[in-house]
């Protein structure tokens, strides 16, 4: 394809913006909130989507964001979002934003970080702080579906408070373990790992390669580069190694 | 090699192409390596959007919007598979 | 007709004083934002090079030691970016573009400045000499970091922030203006932030 900018089509048809209005709002931990959205014309999603958030101020100004979709495919729309301390959009949402308030948002969009139930496993999900969002939803996926296809999540957060999902993470068992690392502080007794994930640490908790799993990787940037070339060199497929890079600096 | 991958730009192409793009597999035209979009280096919050190769950074993609319309040029992509459905 | 998002807010706005200082529709932010078209670029000070070019000539070269002798300013400037943020009163040091210039005889009516990773950017040369532009390798008193244009950026303050490219590596003499990166996807040719220049037509 020669290189000549075309001007691209015209926003016609359709507008992919759409009012989307606050039905719930939960917190998670004390930096992470899951907003419930009510859309009017929702299509239904896929576990691993996410959608994008647009916010106006009064004077015009405009910024978007993507936030990882938290619920499985038939269930209502909620994203979970972490409060960023220089951020300028998860501040508004984790702290201002209540029940009836009104969100644009472009979604459901994702079609690569996307896990259905038919894609089979066994399934690898490792997540990095608040990577672990679009894993959650493959979780619940996986259970509403009556799958039984066998899971290991490998979660990765600075401390316990920063876990996101705890008590629900810890009621799953049958084909799914749980395997949290803490990287900066453990509590008193803590029988999990310690420290940021490693090769040594992939190649104790992942499934062999021999096996066939499909993984999906989530987090800071950083996390998912490690992770995955962890994951490759453990003789993984590389086409089976599926990444969501959601940026920012370091990570848990 | 760093920044976000081609999920973050997954609602903007969307937008522009009608459809799913990230996993369309692009082939690089500068080194011929081919991956889906999802995973090509994204740059953006600048002027525009730059989609690149995640195995040599040559330019894929570059959109920008000038008054309401968006302005795409593929020039860095020499083939491009579309969409086929789910993994 | 998009929703207002009650109580959200731009994180900063014109500070006390300072309204006559930023250009319409920007912001004042005392961060710093990274924004980039490419990866960071990392090439080492012993091959570093600033060169002035003309057609496939290269007119004079600089090496980076021999940059660090030339006399050197130490430019405080309000800087505006295309995509809306405004840093006021930011401190540089760097070597003014007339010095660079002032050893090459030319004619040229324009510049393409190009920088590590192939970014461009086209000025007139009018608006490279005067004072009015440097290439700049300290910020803030600290050498400029790679994420925001070091070892050397060109700094062109009185233009949109885009055509203060990062990482340049020199300047290409032109007869005509022609479009450099962010110009040939629509961004104007001129970038005046006090006009509004933003697009192609503005």
């Amino acid at each position: 394809m020669e290189g000549t900018a075309i001007p691209g089509r015209l926003s016609s048809g359709p507008q992919p913006w759409e009012v989307a209005t606050v039905t719930a709002v939960t917190s998670e931990t004390p930096s992470v909130r899951t907003i419930g959205l009510g859309v009017p014309s929702w299509p239904g999603h896929r576990a691993g989507q996410h959608l994008d958030v647009r916010l106006t101020a009064e004077d015009g100004y405009s910024a978007e964001r993507s936030y990882s979709i938290a619920a499985a495919a038939d269930d209502p729309v909620a994203i979970t979002v972490e409060r960023l301390d220089d951020g300028e959009v998860s501040p508004y949402l984790t702290e201002d934003v209540r029940v009836g308030d009104q969100l644009e948002i472009r979604g459901p969009v994702g079609g690569y970080f996307v896990w259905e139930t038919a894609d089979g496993g066994p399934l690898l999900l490792v997540g990095g702080g608040s990577g672990i969002v679009p894993l959650r939803a493959i979780l619940r996926q996986r259970e509403h579906s009556g799958s039984d296809v066998p899971v290991t999540l490998l979660y990765s957060a600075r401390t316990v408070s920063d876990l996101i999902y705890r008590d629900e993470l810890d009621t799953y068992h049958d084909g799914v373990e749980i395997i949290y690392t803490l990287t900066r502080e453990q509590p008193a007794g803590w029988t999990g790992y310690a420290r940021r994930v490693d090769q040594a640490l992939l190649a104790e908790v992942a499934w062999p390669a021999g096996k066939d799993p499909l993984a999906f990787v989530c987090g800071p940037t950083s996390f998912v580069e490690t992770v995955a070339g962890g994951l490759v060199a453990l003789g993984y497929e590389p086409g089976r190694i599926k990444t969501e890079r959601f940026g920012g600096t370091g990570g848990p | 090699m760093g920044e976000l991958d081609g999920n973050g730009a997954a609602g903007l192409l969307q937008e522009i192409f009608g459809t799913e793009m990230t996993i369309a597999v692009a082939t690089c035209a500068s080194c011929g390596s081919a991956a889906p979009i999802g995973e090509s280096v994204l740059y953006a919050g600048g002027p525009g959007t730059v989609i690149r190769c995640r195995s040599c950074e040559g330019l894929l993609v570059v959109i920008t919007q000038v008054r309401g319309r968006h302005c795409v040029d593929l020039m860095g992509i020499r083939a491009l598979d579309p969409p086929s459905g789910s993994a | 007709m998009s929703p207002i998002s009650h109580g959200f807010r731009r994180r900063h706005t014109v500070p006390e004083g300072a309204a006559g200082r930023v250009p319409p529709g920007q912001y004042v932010t005392d961060g710093f934002p990274v924004l980039s078209a490419g990866p960071t670029p990392h090439t080492p000070l012993t091959e570093w090079t600033f060169s002035i070019r003309q057609g496939s000539s290269t007119l004079k070269s600089w090496t980076w030691q021999e940059l660090q002798q030339l006399p050197a300013e130490t430019p405080t400037v309000d800087i505006h970016c295309v995509t809306r943020w405004s840093k006021l009163d930011t401190e540089w040091r760097g070597v003014s573009v007339d010095t660079l210039l002032d050893q090459v005889k030319h004619d040229a009516g324009y510049v393409m400045a190009f920088s590590d990773g192939g970014y461009t950017t086209n000025l007139p040369l009018a608006d490279v000499t005067g004072g009015k532009a440097w290439v700049a390798f300290n910020f803030g008193g600290s050498p400029l970091e790679p994420e925001h244009g070091g070892p050397a950026r060109l700094l062109v303050p009185h233009l949109y922030f885009w055509k203060s490219a990062k990482w340049v590596r020199g300047l290409e003499l032109m007869d005509e203006d022609r479009p450099g990166f962010w110009e040939t996807y629509g961004y104007n040719m001129y970038g005046d932030p006090w006009k509004e220049q933003r697009y192609q037509g503005d």
